[in-house]
């Protein structure tokens, strides 16, 4: 056991540290989920890139920097610290992308990579449909193929990013008379072909954050299929792994939240007469601490060419439940306030508090909900019988 | 950064598992926590054999001089298989202690190392935060606070009444004694710090022991559901049964890194040793009362008699929890680590 960083972490961890303190806007960017914040993230995505900062992991000839997964918690350590802006591409970075990286030809890789990594193409995921949500073998949107194409028909919905993101990646069925998670094929396509129409949903915060995309005779070429045909349900659990697994949420961005409400309970901490708010407080910071603490274990046992296995579901139980429990415990504490939308003359301190707690109640229910996080645990990880 | 422990810890641990699986079943523990002192020194003898009463006394008093990494796996496998309280009292908190007294002392080290070593020797630790001392009217020697410093008792010095726990395991007793010149070892300026690491590390223990004790709650309510059949399968196929026993998994999960930096900065002696343990000791506790609560879900009316073993290791559970401070005592810790003025906190301060 040696829980200290070398050298060249340290390094490494003052070299994003200088970046960012020198190229983190100063004034914040505009929601993402609107169109010019949309384009204002497209931006910053250029703009990391040019640093070279936009996906470290990666290998040095496709944009990274070669590093591993401990460096990864180190930059996204310093990028939650220095407060810089949600990634708008994160599905394409952190999702997409070691998919990628295990199925995709060179070809493909050399083809979306890069863009990817400058923000050229940022990229929307296409699971869910109408009748598959958390049955996602349940999938119907067809992928039929015709020559050198595949011809798709249907509907995806809750497709975040949808409404300005450029790409897709998404499960369809290819084979017509398949069931379950069999005929099924992984497509990557982009979202302005002929036949698509892209309908915007409000989220809770009235944005929109999503969108219902409805496929019409939309003819994609078959160089755009990763893996083989009818492989996708194994493609797209790769995908799914990494995302409870490791990527998706990593602690730096709890870290963040948990020593945000240590200072707002300070703040407050004269004008509170509930004493259960100390405990909250305290039980996130510690549960902040643990989930990194975890996370580190992770990328420590994945270094060393382990594998993730089904114990990444708690992870995901795990860091939804503290973003949860700590916005809850932000409302309680600014009481009356809490209800104030950001802006509000009269809000005080009231920050972007209210937002976070709208995205934390989203939390559990997307990346597979947690009810069926709690079935593969008991499943996979127990052993109980299905 | 590596959380992985050195192979021949994790190979030592194993040995000592497949040891109490076999010497340490449940229905020979309750045997012997059914006779008058709840100890047995047959069981002691074994411990001893298995090398477990030697592991931190030095080498040149007939130990093997391991250290608190070392100990947090034997830690959660003692808390899996219920091992009472008097075996770490002796051999790592007692041991503890004598081994940093002032090199003056060494007739006490010379007389009792070699004794803790070989399983002869069972030593009692009395510290304020506890009201009662564990194991007192089985101790050869008592080890008592007072104002920081140090005592040595032995049995005629003290009057001692019996206080019966929940936990059959635990013999707690109310220590009555006048401490004077010829009890103290050890003056209160080293004394002081000595009891912190003493407090620290039976904190430590209590936590590793709390995980291994969810360990074995979450094994009792999987085994049952995999077993227990009601509208023809399985109680464990239903969702609702599952969810219980998945909710144990994932504290038990997240609280095993915790104690494993708490055992790594215990060890170094790092400067937030003491908030690691008690963060250790709070999330080890939460996950332990989550197991004893759904595990004894799990076992329906079965988790609430005595016949059936899981209320060995719920009662010991809750009884651990509040032992060596309890949860006030260790949020309050927390609380004024994070609270204070430039506290370090947030991304990048973990390590």
């Amino acid at each position: 056991m040696r829980l200290e960083y070398t050298e060249r972490q340290n390094k490494f961890r003052a070299e994003i540290r200088e970046w960012l303190a020198a190229n983190v806007p100063k004034q914040p960017l505009q929601s993402f989920d609107t169109e010019e914040g949309f384009r204002q993230h497209r931006e910053w995505e250029h703009k990391l890139n040019g640093g070279r900062w936009s996906a470290v992991t990666w290998p040095e000839h496709l944009g990274g920097r070669g590093v591993d997964l401990i460096e990864w918690l180190i930059f996204e350590e310093e990028y939650w610290r220095a407060g810089a802006p949600l990634r708008v591409n994160q599905n394409g970075i952190f999702l997409l992308a070691p998919t990628l990286m295990e199925y995709g030809t060179e070809e493909q890789k050399k083809r979306f990579l890069p863009r990817m990594a400058a923000g050229d193409d940022i990229w929307a995921q296409g699971w869910s449909e109408p009748g598959a949500g958390s049955d996602m073998a349940a999938i119907r949107c067809k992928a039929i193929r015709d020559g050198d194409h595949y011809v798709i028909n249907g509907q995806k919905t809750w497709s975040t990013r949808a409404v300005w993101a450029d790409w897709l990646f998404g499960l369809f069925r290819s084979d017509p008379d398949s069931v379950r998670h069999h005929g099924l094929t992984f497509v990557l396509l982009p979202l302005d072909l002929p036949g698509i129409t892209i309908r915007p949903i409000k989220q809770l915060n009235g944005l929109p954050g999503f969108a219902e995309i409805f496929f019409d005779n939309v003819r994609v070429p078959v160089e755009n299929r990763m893996g083989e045909e009818g492989q996708g349900w194994n493609v797209a659990m790769a995908t799914a792994g990494f995302e409870r697994g490791l990527m998706l949420r990593s602690p730096g961005r709890f870290q963040q939240t948990a020593k945000a409400l240590v200072d707002l309970y300070k703040a407050e901490e004269k004008n509170v007469d509930d004493c259960s708010l100390r405990d909250a407080v305290v039980k996130s910071w510690m549960d902040a601490e643990a989930y990194t603490l975890a996370t580190y274990a992770t990328a420590g046992r994945l270094r060393k060419g382990e594998h993730i296995g089904p114990e990444a579901s708690t992870n995901k139980i795990f860091w939804s439940e503290l973003d949860l429990s700590m916005h809850e415990t932000a409302m309680r504490l600014l009481g009356p306030r809490a209800e104030l939308m950001e802006g509000s003359p009269d809000g005080g301190n009231i920050g972007h508090w209210l937002e976070g707690f709208l995205f934390a109640q989203a939390g559990p229910i997307y990346a597979g909900s947690n009810e069926i996080q709690r079935n593969i645990i008991a499943e996979r990880m127990l052993g109980l019988p299905r | 950064m590596d959380f992985a422990f050195k192979d021949e810890h994790i190979a030592f641990s194993d040995s000592i598992r497949k040891f109490l699986m076999v010497e340490a079943a449940p229905e020979w523990l309750r045997e012997i926590w059914e006779t008058e002192t709840g100890r047995s020194r047959e069981l002691r003898g074994k411990l001893a054999e298995q090398g477990l009463t030697a592991l931190s006394v030095p080498e040149e008093f007939g130990g093997i001089g391991a250290g608190d990494l070392e100990w947090v796996l034997i830690h959660q496998e003692l808390g899996y298989y219920a091992i009472p309280d008097s075996l770490i009292d002796t051999a790592y908190l007692a041991t503890y202690l004598l081994n940093r007294l002032p090199a003056a002392d060494a007739t006490l080290k010379k007389t009792w190392l070699p004794k803790i070593a070989d399983g002869s020797a069972r030593i009692a630790v009395g510290h304020p935060v506890n009201p009662m001392v564990a194991d007192a009217q089985n101790a050869d020697l008592i080890l008592m606070w007072h104002d920081d410093e140090v005592h040595a008792l032995t049995k005629d010095q003290v009057k001692l009444s019996f206080n019966p726990s929940i936990d059959m395991s635990r013999r707690l007793y109310k220590v009555n004694w006048t401490p004077s010149d010829a009890t103290r070892i050890c003056p209160a300026r080293l004394g002081k710090q000595l009891w912190d690491g003493v407090l620290d590390r039976a904190a430590l223990a209590g936590a590793a022991q709390l995980v291994g004790l969810t360990q074995r709650m979450l094994d009792l309510g999987i085994d049952y559901s995999a077993t227990r059949k009601q509208f023809g399968k399985p109680i464990g196929s239903f969702q609702a049964v599952k969810h219980h026993l998945a909710d144990v998994a994932v504290k038990a999960e997240f609280a095993k890194p915790v104690l494993y930096r708490a055992a790594y900065a215990t060890e170094r002696e790092q400067a937030r040793r003491g908030v690691y343990v008690s963060h250790a000791k709070l999330a080890a506790g939460e996950a332990a009362w989550l197991g004893a609560r759904k595990s004894m879900q799990v076992h329906g009316a079965m988790g609430y008699t005595w016949e059936t073993d899981l209320q060995m290791f719920m009662k010991r559970a809750w009884a651990l929890d509040a032992a060596w401070g309890d949860r006030a005592f260790h949020k309050k810790r927390i609380a004024d680590f994070i609270l204070a003025d430039g506290a370090r906190l947030g991304p990048g301060e973990t390590f």
